[in-house]
């Protein structure tokens, strides 16, 4: 599960910079593990924590998975405005579609459509379709990892006139996701393609 | 009403809102005419709906237990939903289980053919 | 209190019905899981409610156990169904 971005480590420095963002990448899932299950027992004692330092470690031993790539670079305000920004977008589309199962006069019209996402990280790509996946109203039905093309099913798109007003909200959640905790590498694609879509417009 | 009626009307709020939810993801679920439109139906009480129950246990029983395991809750709700979501998506999209009159865009039809492809 | 406890009893009893109706009719087997997904979640909000109005938290580890489990089904189901029409 290597992903497309990683070449040989050339030079010393990259190598142990790898190394530490290796480290990193093992040690931050295996931290959350301990939390989550200090959040489980509602408890935050030494025994709660010994015992899931000791389950964590089995957890992942037995239950092997492939490392996560993680960025290395993490915005608590940006991740705060996309957590508030979800939780309002939840908020509205819930009242909308209750609206639409309820209102007499409802017809259905629904559209699929491709969005081409700015980030090239698996673990970007799969947070921005959980977070499409939360907000009524749209649901991934495919990914292509590989293009980073999210395939998405919308309720209530009343023409093809609202199509790309519905992609533009999309790629605004990614763009609040990479803003917050995307890489350096993301961070440059996304201003590229913003300035290429406002030359596009203008 | 008596005492902390604030407590009270928040409760009951968030209780009614559920409920309201749920009511209408089952009217949904009904009036909705393919399986895609009903996914849609579905993901709301699941989502809004637990998170003001949740919410609302936690404001009636405030302790540390209690709002670390809503907490719990609601993370997992919300990492689970979306994905049983997408899995019975992608199996109603490629054994065309949906209604193509009733869509006004169709971008991934050049992408996948419905009955096709691999997993 | 009494006013709202039985107004969301019915609304609570109506989606569960609804539910219910759609998997007992649902002309397909995705109809169904999706149908018995509102259900549990509709059950869920039910047992929260009656935690949220009776001032307890009883109840509050089968709501984690439900969120944690409820996803094994309907991902087994889909997977299933897909992989069979692919042939």
């Amino acid at each position: 599960m290597s992903g497309s971005g990683s070449g040989p480590a050339g030079s010393n420095g990259s190598r142990s910079r790898l190394r530490r963002a290796r480290l990193a990448s093992g040690l931050i899932p295996f931290l959350g593990l301990v939390l989550l299950w200090m959040l489980l027992w509602g408890q935050f004692t030494w025994l709660a924590f010994a015992t899931g330092l000791v389950l964590a470690f089995i957890v992942s031993v037995v239950f092997y998975l492939p490392a996560v790539r993680l960025s290395g670079r993490f915005n608590g305000g940006r991740a705060l405005l996309f957590l508030g920004r979800l939780i309002a977008d939840v908020v509205v589309a819930s009242v909308q579609i209750a609206w639409s199962a309820l209102n007499p006069g409802y017809r259905p019209s629904n559209a699929i459509l491709t969005v081409q996402l700015a980030t090239r990280s698996d673990l970007l790509m799969t947070f921005t379709a959980v977070a499409v996946g939360l907000v009524p109203g749209s649901i991934v039905l495919d990914i292509d990892r590989d293009a980073g093309i999210l395939h998405l099913h919308a309720l209530n798109v009343a023409s093809a006139a609202d199509v790309p007003a519905l992609k533009r909200s999309v790629s605004a959640a990614e763009r609040r996701l990479i803003l917050a905790m995307g890489s350096a590498d993301d961070l440059a694609r996304l201003a590229k393609s913003a300035s290429m879509s406002e030359g596009r417009a203008g | 009403m008596t005492g902390d009626g604030v407590r009270d009307v928040i409760t009951a709020v968030l209780v009614l809102l559920s409920a309201f939810l749920c009511f209408a993801a089952g009217v949904g679920l009904i009036r909705f005419t393919d399986v895609l439109s009903r996914l849609h139906a579905a993901t709301k009480p699941q989502i809004l709906g637990l998170m003001a129950i949740v919410a609302d246990v936690a404001v009636s029983n405030p302790s540390v237990s209690t709002i670390t395991l809503a907490f719990a809750i609601v993370f997992f709700q919300s990492l689970t939903a979306p994905m049983a979501a997408h899995m019975v998506g992608r199996a109603a999209y490629r054994t065309g289980h949906f209604r193509s009159d009733i869509l006004v865009a169709d971008d991934l039809g050049p992408f996948i053919p419905p009955h096709g492809g691999k997993s | 209190m009494i006013v709202v406890i039985v107004t969301a009893a019915v609304l609570f009893g109506a989606g569960a019905i609804a539910a219910l109706w759609r998997i007992i009719r649902g002309p397909s087997a995705l109809d169904r899981i999706i149908a018995s997904d509102v259900l549990i979640a509709t059950a869920m909000c039910a047992l929260g409610a009656e935690m949220a109005i009776n001032r307890h938290t009883d109840t509050l580890p089968v709501l984690l156990g439900l969120a944690l489990f409820t996803v094994v089904g309907s991902v087994s189901v889909a997977r299933f169904i897909s992989t069979r029409d692919d042939t």
